[in-house]
């Protein structure tokens, strides 16, 4: 993809208002609080403290692109199961920098995964049900590894397909 | 089937939210996301003093620069007259809070705004504020409740009197509110152990993720429209119309989504001035806050003195309180302070109470609603004298609390008597918890455990249910989801229609598409645009009956609706799904539409209780929470996993004042932690995952039970943390946050003067 964006801008700023990828958040502008995670060249990063012009030649991938087409990855799947979000403004960057977790430690420990999103805040949850949709996530993707089915993004099913099935369970319970 | 509290199909189970895919996938729209052709960008200039006259304006350089657009400031305003408006849950003085948005001849703190620019470009607006000259004569900035009280204290606003201290005495004191049961000099006679206390809690932050936003587009013909991330669709247009001078029917407030709240989106900001500048330049304008500015500038709630005596029987029964209560209302009266009297003994029963309370003006930012405003301040005062009170005893304080605590009947600190409340169950809850009865042990660690009260609100939502041709269904309301309420009104409607939850789609719509609808705060949300929306489906069967009656040709009261199904004794008679009748509707009648508003009455209050486990590093203070279970009572939970993150959410918040949250200020009266990282808000590495017991006592005289579950689990953590730090280290914090150089300060003093010199020397 190619834009043209001020020199000034930050990439959060070329995503959002140059490219009117709007999924990535501005919460601080300071990279405290993690809510415009973007993944470049696979490393959870804020696009607040990076220019956009640093992006030229560099693999940016942000929420927009989480999901393959309709099916949502195996991550937006489970923080839905979960109730993982409440307002839901932190959520792409939880996602992003949780994917980017996962793809580098795809068996990560409740500690590891508490290390690895300390640079997102979230105010309203408290952050269980967001550790809790992580593991069950990471356990999810395994087990479809282990079953041949693909690996991380992609293992899940669609949005309708996964909703009935979560139905279903619940009615199981 | 819906009066009893059991047996449902659709509540109490743990459908996906309706508005979830949009949220994880970056589609959702909240309100700087918006943009439109030819919009311009707004920036505001904020005071750098903390307390000063404005001499002077002037905005020619700035307007000069390339790309500027319009500059305002208070004088583009209309002067208001003093007068309250009642905005959601609390009365605004309109003069007040239009000096809010714009200051007029004073600063009251830093990050006041003072004029605001609109630009091509967020870059040039910044760009022009550095050319706004002001002229100041600076005045001695008042921080504390203490210094505001004392005599000849710098006087923030010269027209605020208090009913003390007469009509001719300028003061900073706004009201004192007294509360008073019984003599508590006799109740302290009676009592074997009196603990007297005085306790600080600092001013924090709501914290919420999404900072304000607005934009503004005002038509030629005097109508605009708001873009905003709000908690009150309606009471943004009511405040603005005001703010604005505009009749309240020219303004349509469009609902964002909202990135968080907690009570700090009730009131305006930004919104009447990105329809002024709008006005000005004719094209859309957009402000959005930077996160410092949320912090300067925004309102977050009050720090407070809070002295706390409470007496004893032996036998552990409680006799007599008696408490005196500062809060600091930031520039402008109205802090929580009425709320914290009546909270702060609340879950009890005492015969002999004396309440003082002071709302005090001091130079910092005007205080707004944060979760259960002014009950978690109150409750760290009179939940660790409880504690104490307790131990004194040589009682378990579950028990304790549970042997004083308030039930049906009790009166209320206010006085009149409530009605059936779940504390005493929700105490319980917490002692019957595999937490409780786990053993603690390890060096440096203890466990506490406090509890909270919480008003809930009711006030007034309007719904409606939409039945379409192929039976599916929508529901229109006018609260903002904040944390999943949407997902509980379409489950309202699936459980009273006999819907599947995929079948009905929940909207939140703009004010001219919705009837009056007060703010998503009060935890009044499911309670009462739930009664609303039972109400509304309600209608619809009440509708649907009389098109199967016509059908069958019986009369309405003949047809019986149940699980989903009309039905009828007779011949002739085939009973039909909602589904089935809902293809027929155009033969027998039209379109059905249910609708009903409420003006909720017979609220429920809520009651939590915390139980926290900490360690505490003795070399550096710092607390660590290595387990945390939150018991709360809902009424009825709707959708259990959302009423289990508010339970969760609260406790984290409560931490965070507990331990690490405090506005800092220099001797200026200048904020200096206005960043997340030196306002230090609870990371997912600081906590521990987050037990929770939803207790189910349901408020009498709701459809469906349901008891407001958004703010209370707020309210004990602070408290539980000071009785768990007690256990583990005997010593007693009294001021919030119990940081880590409070900490060790108060240990070093406790293990005395050897230690304190090795400290000193050390140093």
């Amino acid at each position: 993809m190619e834009f043209l964006c001020e020199p000034r801008q930050s990439l959060l700023e070329a995503l959002r208002d140059v490219l009117e990828l709007t999924g990535s958040k501005e919460g601080c502008l300071t990279g405290d609080c993690g809510a415009c995670t973007v993944i470049v060249d696979g490393r959870a990063t804020c696009s607040c403290l990076m220019l956009g012009v640093e992006a030229q030649g560099k693999n940016i991938r942000t929420v927009e692109g989480l999901a393959k087409g309709p099916t949502l990855d195996v991550l937006q799947q489970k923080f839905l199961e979960h109730a993982s979000l409440q307002c839901g403004i932190c959520t792409p960057g939880f996602l992003m920098s949780s994917r980017a977790l996962l793809d580098r430690n795809p068996n990560p420990t409740e500690a590891e995964i508490r290390y690895a999103l300390a640079g997102n805040l979230c105010r309203c949850t408290g952050y269980d049900k967001i550790v809790r949709a992580v593991i069950d996530a990471a356990k999810s993707q395994s087990d479809a590894a282990k079953a041949g089915r693909g690996t991380g993004t992609g293992a899940g099913a669609s949005a309708t397909e996964m909703t009935d099935e979560f139905l279903k369970e619940q009615e199981g319970k | 089937m819906a009066a009893s509290t059991n047996g449902y199909r659709v509540i109490g189970t743990r459908p996906i939210r309706h508005d979830g895919v949009d949220k994880v996938t970056g589609r959702a729209k909240y309100g700087a996301d918006y943009a439109f052709p030819g919009m311009l960008h707004g920036k505001v200039l904020r005071s750098p003093h903390a307390h000063a006259i404005i001499k002077s304006i002037k905005v020619d350089k700035a307007l000069a620069l390339p790309g500027v657009k319009a500059v305002v400031t208070s004088a583009d305003l209309p002067e208001l007259a003093d007068k309250m408006e009642q905005a959601g849950e609390q009365a605004l003085n309109l003069a007040q809070l239009s000096q809010n948005i714009l200051a007029r001849n004073k600063v009251l703190y830093d990050g006041h705004a003072i004029a605001a620019v609109a630009a091509t470009s967020p870059h040039i607006a910044e760009e022009a504020l550095r050319l706004i000259e002001v002229e100041y004569e600076l005045l001695p900035p008042v921080m504390t409740v203490e210094d505001a009280m004392k005599p000849g204290a710098p006087i923030l606003l010269p027209k605020l009197r208090n009913k003390d201290e007469g009509p001719d005495k300028p003061t900073n004191v706004a009201t004192h509110i007294q509360f008073k049961r019984g003599d508590v000099n006799d109740g302290f006679k009676s009592a074997d152990y009196t603990i007297e206390r005085e306790f600080k809690t600092a001013m924090v932050h709501q914290g919420y993720i999404e900072p304000h936003n607005a934009v503004g587009i005002y038509n030629s013909d005097g109508h605009a429209t708001i873009y905003c991330s709000t908690q009150g669709t309606f009471v943004v247009r009511a405040l603005s119309a005001a703010v604005l001078g505009m009749p309240e029917g020219h303004i349509k407030v469009v609902p964002a989504e909202i990135g968080g709240g907690f009570g700090g989106k009730t009131t305006i900001y930004l919104e009447p001035l990105s329809v002024l500048l709008s006005k000005k330049t004719g094209a859309p304008v957009k402000l959005v806050m930077s996160r410092a500015e949320v912090l300067r500038g925004s309102g977050p709630t009050s720090g407070s003195t809070i002295r706390c005596k409470m007496g004893c029987t032996k036998a552990g029964k409680l006799v007599a309180a008696q408490i005196w209560m500062a809060y600091e209302a930031g520039g402008f009266p109205g802090s929580p302070v009425g709320a914290g009297a009546m909270t702060i003994v609340a879950p009890y029963d005492i015969p002999n109470i004396l309440i003082d309370a002071y709302d005090v003006v001091v130079n910092r930012p005007k205080t707004a609603a944060y979760r259960a405003p002014g009950a978690t301040n109150a409750a760290m005062a009179s939940e660790s004298v409880v504690d104490e009170l307790a131990e004194k005893c040589g009682i378990d304080p579950c028990d304790f609390r549970i042997m004083n605590g308030a039930k049906e009947g009790t009166p209320q600190t206010a006085g009149p008597p409530y009605r059936r409340i779940g504390y005493i169950e929700t105490v319980q809850a917490i002692k019957n918890s595999p937490h409780y009865k786990s053993k603690l042990e390890g060096p440096n660690r203890g466990r506490g455990v406090a509890t909270g009260f919480w008003f809930n609100v009711g006030l007034q939502s309007s719904s409606i249910v939409n039945l379409h041709t192929d039976g599916t269904a929508s529901v229109v309301i006018g609260s903002v989801d904040i944390g999943g309420t949407r997902a509980a009104q379409a489950m309202i409607v699936a459980e009273v229609l006999g819907l599947d939850i995929n079948d009905v789609r929940p909207l939140v719509a703009d004010t001219d598409s919705i009837g009056h609808t007060d703010v998503t705060g009060g935890s009044r949300t499911a309670f009462a645009t739930g009664w609303a929306t039972y109400d509304a489906a309600q209608d619809v069967v009440r509708q649907l009956k009389e098109r199967a009656a016509r059908l069958w040709e019986k009369k309405p009261e003949e047809v019986t609706f149940s699980n989903g199904v009309l039905s009828a004794q007779g011949e002739g008679v085939k009973p039909m799904t909602v589904k089935e009748i809902a293809s027929r509707l155009a033969r027998t009648g039209g379109p059905v539409t249910g609708r009903a508003t409420v003006n909720a009455r017979g609220v429920g209050p809520g009651f939590a209780a915390a139980l926290i486990d900490v360690e505490v590093d003795p070399d550096t203070g710092k607390v660590q929470i290595l387990r945390a279970t939150v018991a709360q009572d809902v009424g009825k939970a709707i959708h259990p996993s959302y009423v289990e993150g508010q339970m969760q959410g609260g406790t984290a918040q409560g931490i965070g004042w507990a331990l690490n949250e405090e506005y800092f200020y220099d001797d200026k009266g200048n904020l200096r932690n206005f960043g997340l990282l030196d306002y230090r808000m609870p990371t997912c590495l600081d906590l521990p995952l987050i037990e929770t017991a939803i207790v189910e006592v349901p408020t009498p005289g709701h459809p469906l039970g349901v008891r407001g579950v958004g703010e209370v689990s707020i309210v004990p953590p602070p408290a539980a943390i000071a009785n768990a730090i007690y256990r583990a280290t005997g010593v007693r914090m009294t001021e919030c946050p119990m940081s880590p150089p409070k900490v060790l300060k108060a240990m070093l003093k406790k293990r005395g003067g050897a230690e304190n010199q090795a400290a000193a020397a050390g140093r």
